[in-house]
């Protein structure tokens, strides 16, 4: 066995997993919290007003890094759906349905204060346009996988059922980030890219991107969390579990 | 500083943006804290009953 598949079946089993997740969970939310302050005092206060939208453009700051994580756990789900359901590994089953509350929570998230910027720049809350439209399918998608999970009362079936669902959602990803350029729409095309110099002053870029790095680590924060938690009721008949509920209930 | 509360006239829809993503994502870290205890306390009640069991026999 190689180094990389030895690496992988050492943090594939669930005590390892549990441990080293439990180990990386506080560092994950403490300097994503600390990244996203900054990123906040940067763009609320450092700064300078938009020329055209003055004050209402700061919502920026929270609605394209929220944006880009719906599509970045989205993506990380489905990959953990394809792993679950190929290889069938436990862990993979649990940090694909750990990461839907999370990325249906930006999903959610970027549509609000999408619509919050909205209302005054463009004067409605919401159109159907194909942006706004496919972000809420994925928002759907997100609900759907976890209704899915928590219908089905075998743990690991349910899983495997939620990742058939998220794999097949997948298709709509693309959709979400090609649309402002397959149709015509009212959403605005791409500020920021990595090809090329962005259309956006510095002053505005490092708050876009602090904050852009702060919603990752938050999310990887949240995602141990949630995934210890699911990894000690999966496995918990066995001895591992017994040993840390039993220190649990002595302290 | 009233300045900075008003943003320029934008201040209900910066704000409620702001505080929207701030609340979720408060509410995304309690939820599995929250739910920890349940899982511990369920831990603990099926070990108590293994344990009985166990000096029964």
């Amino acid at each position: 066995m190689n180094r990389l598949t030895l690496w992988f079946h050492q943090f594939g089993s669930p005590p390892t997993f549990y441990r080293v997740a439990g180990w990386l969970m506080p560092w994950c939310y403490g300097m994503g919290a600390l990244l996203g302050a900054i990123a906040l005092y940067g763009g609320l206060v450092l700064a300078p007003a938009d020329y055209q939208q003055g004050d209402a453009f700061r919502i920026i700051f929270i609605h394209v890094p929220t944006a880009w994580m719906s599509l970045f756990v989205y993506f990380f789900m489905a990959v953990n759906a394809f792993v679950a359901l190929v290889w069938r590994i436990k862990i993979s089953e649990t940090l694909a349905m750990a990461s839907a509350p999370i990325g249906a929570a930006f999903t959610f998230i970027c549509l609000v204060t999408g619509s919050l910027w909205g209302k005054p720049m463009w004067g409605t809350w919401w159109t159907w346009d194909a942006r706004l439209t496919s972000e809420l399918v994925l928002l759907f998608l997100y609900l759907g996988v976890i209704g899915l999970n928590n219908a089905i009362e075998d743990r690991r079936q349910a899983a495997r059922a939620a990742a058939f669902l998220a794999l097949i959602g997948v298709v709509n990803v693309p959709i979400v980030h090609f649309s402002v350029n397959w149709w015509n729409t009212l959403h605005q095309g791409s500020t920021v890219r990595l090809m090329g110099p962005s259309a956006i002053t510095t002053e505005m870029l490092w708050p876009l991107l602090t904050m852009t790095v702060a919603t990752k680590l938050w999310f990887f924060g949240s995602l141990f969390s949630r995934s210890r938690l699911a990894v000690l009721e999966l496995e918990s008949g066995k001895d591992w579990v017994r040993r840390i509920a039993r220190e649990a209930s002595k302290s | 500083m009233s300045n900075f509360f008003a943003m320029g006239g934008y201040g209900f829809y910066v704000w409620t943006s702001y505080a929207v993503f701030l609340i979720s994502l408060l509410i995304d870290a309690l939820a599995p804290v929250l739910r920890r205890r349940r899982v511990f306390a369920s831990l603990r009640g099926r070990h108590r009953r293994e344990v009985g069991r166990g000096s029964n026999v």
